[in-house]
């Protein structure tokens, strides 16, 4: 479990960081959102790994922590899900914005001359 | 306690006058003048009734409490020195106020003058009163910067702005100096508080530091008082309006700088160190202002580099250091002041009357204004030092503080003939200004025909001589008592006696004032004509134009040298910015974690994971492809990179967190939507780019390549690394404790969201709504690429009716989802406190539900059945939250804390209730508006471009 999750992560920044390098605005976005989804999974992967154990607890009496998954992770994650969404518009705003002001998608605003 | 609360008052009420002068109608000049005058009275009222308090050499501190964690208290002290201060600042703060209602004309905006003069003088009493050293470097900040809006105050005039900039620059940056020295005072004294810095006078000399405190600590004091070779910005910052020079130049801006030498002589003072620096300087700002005053042609010119000179008398003063020196040195603050006030004002009504201000074009104004040239003159009578005026008396102490005090260095044998010296440019100064302005022949040449001012305009003038005469004539029974509580603040207890008399018989003192005045006679009658006609100022002034340079120094240091660090540092391009940031933050993490102990044990696949497995061969296919494709087939890689996102969300719900994959799958939706409304802007990408297949762009991807794989193996390391270690005592077991007994809720995500850590969630939804303005913003002056406005070919290609019958089916279905997407949304919020969803889960959702809305159907047919105003949604959500925040404190709780408890309702039953909740909605609000605002202002784009696009083509078909 731990070593699949390991690689899904290291395949998911991996893919994100070449299209991050890459010149074409679009393909800068979805580096942006690959990278998201690898790094919402490491910052999960913090709290460890449960099966079955959703953080969802009985009303009252004892409560054993080590049954559970922890919440942080959780809590950190759900928002930064939330926010990616937020910078994904507003990146493909600036990417359409730019295209139409600069007349071209390369993220510098100007061809490379070959 | 009264007493305390009166030193608050009297530095809070100038600002609130500032505020409300600021409001008032533009041309309210006699409100403006009232209220102004009314806040100066105030203060010397309250100033009146604190005053026997302080006669014994005591002093009154009051202490509000702010924060003292990091000793910055707001503590306010008035002892008999900084109230002597305190009544030239509200004193000549009146008289100025009654003079500016009738210098400025009924055009000028008052209400920015006004505002500002009082919030001056409420910045300088905050300097002169602050019990806290680093308070009193935020008053000092503050003058600064009120300063710099009144030299501005004509701000469509050139030089007024350069002037108000370059005052600022300059005595701003002496504060940053100051506040530095102040930081190492404190930590050496071991409090920010005045008092314990003052007592810890032999421990801060005997530091190591204290040639550094002391360096920095001139450079504040001798920016703020115009010393040389700082002395540049005074002149310059005469392009303000009379008033603002009378009110800066005389009692208060430049004068703090004196002030915080003379505060601090105890701390700081009485080592050679001081002695030589502070003065060295003011010796040499003494004599370098005189002799530059006489050959200045501008009446105000004149008086700015006097101003330099007299000011450069007090340092030099407060560097001697005796008491006697420290005692004639608060007497010569008192005595320039007044003068100086007046003579500015003088100058004033003579630029008001006759249009110029020039000397050379100046003459016998005697004759047609007599009272205000007699009381031009006996002010100039002062500043020169004739007997009977109050110049006299303390310019003969400072004689006598020069002769009389030796410690055999050469600057001090010095001194009594630089002073006598000075003295004689000062009186032929003073002279040139009698004889060339009111004297001579009737002027020919005036731009307006002269007369006496309105009487109420040569009051404050007449006043101000006044008191020159009654302090030079009873010097003892005028200022005696105030002048001896004053000194006994600076000096100490021990302060000798002394008694201010006209007549001492003749001794060194007056030998020197003698010589000095017929000195100055000759110096000015004998060269007259020359130096009347002559060219401005002196030769070695216009060879060391300090001015220049420090134009010249701002060039180099605001435009040279930050173009040229950009055209060295920047990066050429967002590619090659962002490939330095990944192989940065590479080497950052190989740098961090090499040295961590990697042989960790690998773990062991079972039966029961391949389903995982082969979930992430699906999950990690897409990714690739996604990056395979994104290039060339935009929609493909958008599909992938879903494939991905369902991926982790599948992992999600395996790994024990539903409120992610709930949130993961929304989200998911929305991106989704949101990506296929742009990708119809871009550019089309049916050919390959020139280009992209040569040798360079190959081995550029070859590169980028191995960039991502070593990122990718990294990041694989890393993760690994952690997963297999177990896990330690975590901050999340807290949380499990508590979610029920203290946040009422058995959803410990939900909990911690929107009860122990609202404040974070109230940020989050914050940027949110900003991020949501901004696309909007952004797009409301969008203009597509040409060939983009047309429709896409699909649309064009088919049918409109077909595509409507195509689509006829799902789009009827969507409608009718739209419901139970509500329904679904409503469950999801209310179940959320206990069970997984939440404000952001029912957010997404139903953003989605009024997205599918305008799938389904054309935008008009959706925007005539349903208003939706995001905007208004994310108003509502903020405000929300914010309330439900700031209603803890009703209860005395800090913000954001959360009350929870089960409502009984009839029929339903238990309902669980916490005004967690209601913050909650404000999320939900919050996220609903934000993502329906961008979503709708993207779509929005095409029926905004339409319309425009299609006129021209009818256009040509008419034609």
């Amino acid at each position: 479990m731990e070593l699949i999750l390991a690689l899904a992560i290291g395949i998911l920044v991996g893919s994100g960081v070449w299209l991050l390098l890459r010149p074409r605005s679009y393909q800068v976005i979805i580096g942006l959102c690959l990278l998201a989804y690898g790094v919402n999974l490491f910052i999960f992967a913090m709290g460890r790994l449960y099966v079955g154990a959703a953080p969802i607890m009985p009303k009252g009496g004892f409560v054993d922590p080590t049954a559970y998954a922890d919440p942080v992770p959780q809590a950190l994650v759900l928002t930064a899900i939330v926010i990616s969404f937020a910078t994904t518009a507003l990146f493909l705003v600036l990417m359409i914005a730019s295209r139409g002001a600069t007349g071209t998608d390369h993220v510098d605003g100007r061809e490379r001359h070959p | 306690m009264v007493e305390q609360n009166l030193l608050l008052l009297l530095v809070l009420t100038p600002f609130v006058s500032a505020a409300l002068a600021a409001t008032l109608p533009i041309r309210a000049r006699n409100a403006e003048a009232w209220l102004a005058g009314l806040t100066m009275i105030v203060a010397l009222v309250i100033l009146g009734v604190l005053y026997p308090a302080l006669t014994e050499g005591q002093s009154i501190t009051g202490t509000f409490r702010w924060v003292s964690s990091i000793g910055l208290d707001l503590t306010f002290r008035i002892d008999g020195f900084s109230w002597l201060f305190m009544v030239l600042v509200a004193g000549i703060g009146f008289l100025v106020i009654l003079y500016a209602r009738y210098y400025m004309s009924p055009d000028d905006p008052v209400p920015r003058l006004y505002s500002s003069l009082l919030a001056f003088c409420g910045a300088m009493s905050g300097l002169l009163l602050s019990g806290n050293i680093i308070m009193l470097v935020v008053f000092w900040e503050l003058t600064s910067i009120v300063s710099f809006l009144l030299i501005g105050y004509w701000f469509q005039r050139q030089d007024a702005r350069d002037g108000a900039r370059m005052s600022l620059i300059v005595t701003a940056s002496g504060g940053l100096c100051l506040m530095v020295a102040m930081i190492i005072l404190g930590q050496i004294a071991g409090s920010y508080e005045l008092d314990a810095v003052l007592k810890a006078g032999p421990q801060i000399t005997s530091h190591r530091l204290y040639p550094v405190v002391l360096i920095l600590f001139v450079l504040g004091a001798f920016t703020k008082s115009a010393q040389f070779p700082f002395h540049f910005w005074l002149p310059n910052a005469m392009a303000a309006p009379t008033p603002v020079s009378a009110y800066l130049h005389s009692a208060t801006m430049v004068k703090a700088g004196v002030f915080v030498l003379l505060r601090f002589h105890p701390a700081l003072g009485g080592t050679d160190a001081w002695f030589q620096i502070v003065t060295g300087i003011g010796m040499t700002t003494l004599l370098l202002g005189a002799v530059v005053a006489l050959f200045r042609h501008d009446l105000k010119g004149l008086l700015a580099y006097s101003t330099i000179s007299h000011l450069g008398l007090i340092t030099a003063l407060a560097g001697i250091g005796s008491p006697f020196a420290l005692i004639a040195a608060v007497f010569h603050i008192v005595n320039h002041a007044v003068f100086k006030a007046s003579l500015f004002m003088a100058a004033g009504i003579i630029d008001h009357e006759t249009g110029t201000r020039d000397m050379r074009r100046l003459s016998g104004l005697a004759r047609v204004m007599p009272v205000t040239a007699m009381l031009a003159i006996i002010a100039s009578g002062a500043m020169a030092g004739v007997p009977l005026l109050n110049g006299f008396l303390s310019k003969e102490m400072f004689f006598e503080a020069t002769y009389v005090w030796n410690n055999g260095g050469s600057l001090d044998n010095f001194a009594p003939y630089v002073a006598v010296l000075a003295g004689a440019f000062s009186a032929a100064y003073s002279l040139r200004f009698i004889v060339t302005v009111f004297f001579g022949p009737p002027a020919t040449d005036l731009p307006q025909e002269p007369h006496e001012p309105p009487l109420l305009m040569r009051l404050p003038v007449a006043i101000l001589v006044a008191i020159c005469l009654a302090v030079g004539m009873f010097p003892q029974q005028v200022l005696g008592t105030w002048l001896q509580t004053a000194s006994m603040a600076v000096v100490g207890p021990e302060l000798p006696h002394f008694s201010l008399k006209i007549w001492h018989g003749v001794n060194p003192p007056l030998i020197m004032s003698l010589i000095a005045m017929s000195l100055g006679a000759l110096i000015y009658l004998l060269p007259r004509r020359l130096i009347d006609s002559g060219e401005d100022g002196t030769r070695l002034m216009r060879r060391l134009d300090f001015a220049r340079g420090f134009d010249w120094l701002l060039q180099v240091f605001t435009i040279r040298l930050p173009r040229f660090a950009l055209r060295v540092l920047s990066a050429n391009g967002l590619q090659s910015q962002l490939r330095a940031m990944v192989l940065l933050s590479l080497a950052g993490a190989w740098f961090v974690l090499r040295r961590l102990d990697w042989n960790v044990p690998m773990p062991e696949l079972g039966a029961s994971e391949l389903v995982f497995a082969l979930l992430w061969l699906v999950g990690g296919t897409c990714a690739v492809g996604a990056a395979w494709q994104a290039k060339y087939h935009r929609f493909a890689a958008l599909v992938l990179m879903g494939g991905a996102g369902l991926v982790t969300c599948a992992t999600f719900v395996w790994l024990s967190a539903p409120d992610l994959a709930v949130t993961q799958l929304l989200v998911e939706i929305a991106t989704t939507a949101l990506l296929l409304l742009g990708l119809r802007w871009l550019p089309k990408r049916d050919q390959e780019i020139p280009g992209d297949n040569n040798l360079t762009a190959r081995s550029r991807r070859a590169r980028d390549l191995l960039i991502a794989l070593a990122c990718g193996t990294g990041m694989t390391a890393l993760a690994l690394a952690v997963l297999l270690t177990p896990p330690g005592t975590s901050l999340g077991d807290w949380f499990l404790r508590n979610a029920y007994v203290e946040g009422g809720g058995t959803n410990v995500v939900n909990v911690i969201l929107v009860d122990f850590r609202a404040f974070d969630t109230f940020g989050e939804i914050t940027v949110l709504a900003v991020v949501g303005l901004t696309v909007y913003a952004l797009l409301r002056r969008f203009r597509p690429a040409p060939e983009s406005v047309e429709r896409p070919r699909p649309q064009l290609d088919a049918e409109e009716q077909a595509l409507e019958a195509y689509l006829f089916v799902p789009s009827v279905l969507m409608q009718w989802m739209f419901a139970p997407i509500i329904a679904l949304a409503a469950y999801l919020f209310f179940r959320g406190h206990d069970l997984p969803g939440g404000g952001f889960a029912a957010g997404v959702t139903l953003a989605v539900g009024l997205l599918l809305q305008y799938v389904a159907a054309n935008v008009r047919w959706v925007e005539a059945r349903i208003t939706v105003l995001p905007m208004r949604w994310m108003a509502a959500g903020l405000t929300t939250s914010a309330a439900v925040g700031a209603g803890s404190w009703i209860f005395g709780y800090p913000f954001l804390s959360a009350h929870a408890q089960y409502l009984e309702f009839p029929v339903i039953g238990k309902v669980p209730f916490s005004t967690a909740m209601l913050f909650d909605f404000g999320v939900f609000s919050t996220v609903l508006g934000a993502i329906v605002l961008m979503l709708i202002a993207i779509a929005h784009q095409s029926l905004r471009v339409a319309p425009r696009a299609r006129a021209p083509e009818t256009d040509e078909e008419t034609r």
